[in-house]
């Protein structure tokens, strides 16, 4: 599903690389952290399996494409099967959580109808039926994450990328969130989380890569922090 | 649902930002107005060429105490010429002053004080080609009972120098101003984008197509060029109708009238310059700020 091959990436100006000849390969319906200390170049990877960033060596391949190789005019449609998780939720202030979800689908071209029937399925999904028509700033930060979860599964994604989803949030809600993507994950969906949330990876036991200034240190299948 | 969607956001785009709005559309409609006044004043000038050129004539001038001899020899002369057009046209003193009489009826005073004997008889050609004036004016200069030889064409291009120095001030202000109405589009459109930041960044990440993103605010600077043009065009309609049909009138016998449809021709062209142009500016600036 998901394939770097001896992937650099050096930022300009930056004098040694965030990523230095990584190598691994992640399956399909895979669950795998990435951790880390801040600056080990864990959120790079992201950027990259995104193609917010082009690698500076080397090829990342998402679902059988060369993503590097991707032409600027097919990487919207490339995005659309990948979902996304940040740590600071990026919601839509003026809309509320069931406009959130459906502006996902609307912008990319999905008709209302194809809203109303999916949108309050999902919510459900997440936990948050019943509060569609709040906005963010009346809903607690979990549930922030939720909509935002929900927003990145309602296209029914291949890959689900979180980067620190739980870093905004304390550690009883940072456990409902990992049971909702481990739900996610047993959907089939493959799941790429950042985090140095100790609690969660040594909770959750799954696999673990851990990255040290830009290069893999260990790759285990049942990993705990360490 | 697209349409509905890319429409509300124009519409909220151009109000949130009114004053610049109007600014930009402002800008836009006295650079097209120019511009349309330039085209208008080209197409004129042309069309005043072609008409005088037809007409123009070389005068060869007789001295007063010219003979009957040097005149038909210089009538054998003209009429042989392989220069000139056939027929050569003999203008007696007589003749002259009729003419004259008729061209300055309104002043009486220019009249009375003109002897009919002080206008000069002249012979009126035209050429075959109007350039070889300086052939003709050498070799009727010198001959005898000739005083001078004058080419009305001489006179007609001071007065197209003047009419053209006159489009070419228009279209270079139209310019001028063209570039600070662009300025102004690719400033709006960058405010637009900015105070949509979050919209965007979202629709990019959900995998929105760059032209759905960009729809709105392209549209948003050719709604701005569509009514900057309209109003541009009605400015050269009032032009018309106050200036050209108004101030102007006593002029036409002198400048060829300028027809209506010349003037409303220019309303589509101005409409597809303005949004076209426009357009492609706010398209242009979204391609550094938004992408990235």
């Amino acid at each position: 599903m998901i394939r770097l091959e001896h992937v650099t990436k050096t930022y300009p100006k930056a004098s040694r690389p965030s990523l230095d000849e990584v190598s691994t390969s992640i399956e399909k319906g895979d669950f795998v952290f990435f951790i880390g200390p801040s600056g080990s170049g864990k959120s790079t990877i992201i950027k990259l399996l995104l193609h917010e960033i082009q690698p500076t060596k080397g090829k990342v391949v998402v679902n059988e494409r060369d993503v590097t190789a991707l032409r600027s005019w097919r990487i919207s449609g490339f995005r659309r099967q990948i979902g996304c998780v940040f740590q600071d939720f990026r919601l839509l202030p003026n809309r509320t959580a069931y406009e959130n979800v459906a502006f996902a689908l609307e912008v990319i071209g999905k008709s209302q109808g194809v809203a109303r029937r999916v949108v309050p399925e999902v919510l459900e999904l997440v936990g948050l039926g019943g509060k569609e028509h709040r906005y963010p700033h009346e809903l607690s930060g979990g549930e922030q994450q939720r909509v935002a979860v929900a927003r990145a599964f309602v296209n029914r994604p291949l890959i689900l990328l979180a980067d620190e989803p739980t870093g905004n949030l304390d550690p009883d809600t940072s456990i409902e969130i990992m049971r909702l993507l481990d739900r996610i994950n047993r959907t089939g969906t493959t799941v790429v989380m950042v985090t140095h949330d100790s609690n969660i990876v040594n909770q959750m036991r799954r696999r673990v890569i851990e990255i040290e200034s830009g290069k893999i240190v260990r790759d285990q299948p049942r990993g705990v922090y360490g | 649902m697209r349409a509905k969607y890319v429409l509300s956001e124009v519409m909220v785009g151009l109000w949130r930002n009114v004053t610049m709005t109007v600014a930009m559309i402002i800008t836009l409609a006295v650079s097209l107005t120019l511009l349309g006044a330039s085209l208008v004043m080209y197409k004129q000038i042309e069309a005043m060429k072609g008409y005088y050129f037809s007409k123009v004539e070389v005068s060869i001038f007789l001295k007063n105490d010219a003979t009957e001899d040097q005149q038909h020899a210089l009538s054998d002369a003209l009429k042989s010429d392989p220069l000139v057009k056939q027929p050569v046209i003999f203008e007696t003193k007589d003749q002259a002053y009729q003419k004259f009489k008729v061209q300055f009826k309104d002043a009486p005073d220019l009249v009375k004080a003109t002897k009919p004997d002080s206008l000069p008889a002249s012979f009126r050609v035209k050429l075959k080609d109007p350039k070889q004036f300086n052939l003709i004016h050498d070799a009727y200069k010198p001959k005898d009972g000739v005083d001078d030889v004058l080419d009305q064409q001489r006179l007609l291009a001071k007065v197209f120098g003047v009419l053209g120095a006159a489009q070419n001030m228009a279209l270079a202000v139209a310019i001028i101003q063209g570039v600070a109405a662009l300025l102004l589009v690719g400033n709006t459109i960058q405010v637009a984008a900015y105070s949509r930041r979050r919209e965007v960044a979202v629709m990019k990440l959900v995998g929105a197509s760059n032209w759905f993103i960009q729809s709105p605010f392209v549209l948003e600077a050719m709604f701005a060029g569509i009514i900057g043009a309209i109003l541009a065009s009605l400015g050269l309609v009032a032009a018309k109708y106050w200036l050209i049909d108004g101030t102007l009138k006593p002029l036409t016998t002198l400048l060829t009238p300028v027809s209506w449809g010349r003037i409303l021709w220019m309303a589509p062209i101005l409409i597809g310059i303005g949004a076209v142009v426009s357009g492609v500016t706010g398209w242009i600036t979204l391609r550094f700020y938004i992408k990235k």
